[in-house]
């Protein structure tokens, strides 16, 4: 590249007002910036609560304390807790086989994991249905042995686990890419066996990308609407999760339950953001 | 297949991702695959070119595509305002960015559909006031995916806004551009990549959206009736073969998308000389 040179004193410092925006500009855009996200996030927030409250803190509690809305939070919870750990498990398995060895049909192997973000969440229910309902591939077999997956608590985590399916190992990709393997082979050459320099290397190097992915895969198993919709069969009290719960409610017009049940979805993500929050301060320290 | 020589768990790690991949993803998904070859051409054109089918197509294109445009637009504004200036709530407004990502699709929905229906908050001003009925119309599908697409935009666009170089500022402006000029001809090209980027991930998920939308959407055949609803309708009728058909192109689609969304990751980043 050819550098000009200039001399010193015909250097010109650039014009201050082509490198920021003028103050009518800036105020306009923050008014512009803040207007759309008080519309479209702000509003929507204040008014679950609003709703949720809106015959009174006892109409409230006795909207959450009803027995098929219990059962929509155990069966949200049984869900979670099943498909967290399988998936959390197999992102790290996955990002350790995709990052730390050099393999054929590696970058094959990656866009395959994320392959359940590109599907429809109706898609993504139906098909189970396909492969588990009355007429699907193993419907027979099924019938036979008495076993039930559709419309069963079985379709529900199966739904779930596909869909939230890369969460945990697209976190943990990039990073560990970005990390390399010295430190680990330091670890290994010094003695330490796989499983040790897993736990006392990689484990501490990657516990907050880890963290932020069971977060984020966590919500999604909780909230997940449209795949379990269509496992479901909506039968309450059994095969209800939260969110089906707030759709149920929703559509017999029991706005009060509808919104007691969002609310605690609401309160779910809430939580979700601030914890989000507080990991990315926690790794912008480091 | 080559691997690294000191590493361990080659075969344990290699072998449990491809076994989980293919029970929890591609054994489920190929079963749709399968399932369309029992359709023969003429019955998956029969189904495809139904009026209704064709409808619910293209307003779930139509609708996706105005959303995703709507929200690269304020999407890009949000970013610029959160990278280049300070002010009061700004670490506030930042961490909301997410909330739609992190609010389950059915609560989305229904307080969506509760603030723009017709008695609703907005619903009722903005009757009143321009004479526009945004729920149970298109426009309410439109609303639903806006909310859907923000992080999606702003996410994608702030990473390449923070790590703008300066100098390339400094240098417009030291060869004698106006800030119009600098923003125009240097920074909004730079951007657009990424912009574009996060324009097909909010478009490829709006297309298959429909927790947020089936509220608020009214759901009216050949008016507001999005694929994925139409997909659940002929489900619940028993119609597999209909359900099929239409999954099937939807999920053609989506992958062609992916495509599209990984040619142009690749493209931002060399652009900014990450490759």
């Amino acid at each position: 590249m050819n550098v000009i040179q200039l001399p010193v004193n015909k250097l010109v410092a650039p014009k201050p007002q082509a490198l920021q925006d003028p103050d009518w500009v800036r105020w306009s855009l923050i008014t512009i910036a803040i207007s759309f996200i008080g519309l479209f996030i702000l509003l929507p927030l204040g008014l679950v609560i609003v709703k949720a409250f809106s015959k009174g803190i006892e109409a409230y509690w006795s909207a959450l304390s009803e027995p098929d809305t219990l059962s929509a939070i155990k069966l949200t919870l049984i869900t979670a807790a099943v498909t967290v750990p399988l998936n959390t498990l197999f992102g790290v398995t996955a990002a350790w086989a995709v990052t730390r060895f050099d393999f054929k049909g590696k970058s094959l192997l990656t866009t395959l994991i994320d392959l359940p973000f590109s599907v429809s969440p109706v898609i993504s229910g139906f098909i189970f249905v396909l492969l588990f309902g009355a007429e699907g591939w193993f419907g027979d077999w099924l019938v036979q042995h008495q076993i039930k997956i559709i419309f069963t608590i079985s379709g529900i985590v199966l739904a779930t686990l596909f869909i939230t399916f890369p969460f945990v190992a697209r976190q943990l990709i990039p990073l560990m890419q970005e990390m390399g393997s010295q430190e680990e082979e330091a670890a290994l050459s010094l003695g330490a066996g796989g499983w040790r320099t897993f736990w006392s290397v990689t484990l501490p190097n990657i516990k907050w990308a880890l963290l932020y992915g069971v977060l984020l895969c966590n919500a999604r198993a909780m909230g997940e609407f449209g795949a379990v919709s269509v496992v479901s069969g909506h039968i309450r009290g059994i095969t209800n999760t939260l969110p089906l719960h707030v759709e149920v409610n929703y559509n017999e017009y029991n706005i009060v339950g509808a919104f007691a049940s969002a609310s605690i979805l609401a309160a779910l993500a809430v939580l979700t953001l601030i914890l989000k929050t507080a990991l990315e301060w926690q790794q912008a320290r480091r | 297949m080559s691997q690294n020589s000191i590493m361990p768990g080659f075969r344990l790690t290699i072998g449990f991702t491809v076994v989980y991949l293919s029970l929890v993803v591609l054994i489920p998904l190929s079963t749709l695959v399968f399932q369309s070859f029992r359709l023969s051409w003429d019955d998956y054109l029969h189904i495809i070119t139904n009026k209704r089918v064709l409808s619910s197509f293209y307003v779930s294109f139509s609708t996706a595509i105005v959303a995703a445009l709507v929200a690269s637009f304020f999407g890009f504004i949000v970013a610029w305002v959160l990278v280049r200036y300070e002010f009061f709530g700004k670490r506030f407004f930042h961490a909301l960015i997410d909330f739609p990502f992190a609010l389950p699709t059915a609560v989305a929905g229904i307080v969506l559909a509760t603030i723009f229906q017709p008695s609703g908050f907005l619903g009722k001003l903005l009757i009143d006031t321009i004479g526009v009925q945004v729920a149970f119309k298109p426009l309410g599908i439109v609303m639903a995916l806006i909310f859907i697409s923000i992080p999606f935009i702003v996410r994608t666009v702030e990473p390449v806004l923070l790590e703008f170089e300066a100098s390339m500022e400094e240098a417009g402006a030291s060869l004698g551009a106006t800030r119009l000029q600098v923003f125009n001809r240097i920074i909004f090209p730079n951007v657009f990549p990424a912009l574009l980027t996060g324009f097909a991930l909010a478009f490829a998920r709006g297309v298959g959206e429909y927790g947020s939308v089936i509220f608020i959407a009214g759901n009216l055949p050949y008016v507001s009736e999005i694929v994925p609803l139409l997909i659940v309708t002929k489900l619940e009728q028993f119609d597999i073969e209909g359900a099929t058909a239409i999954a099937l192109t939807m999920l053609v689609i989506s992958f062609l998308l992916l495509f599209v969304i990984n040619t142009l990751q690749y493209w931002v980043r060399k652009r900014s000389g990450q490759l």
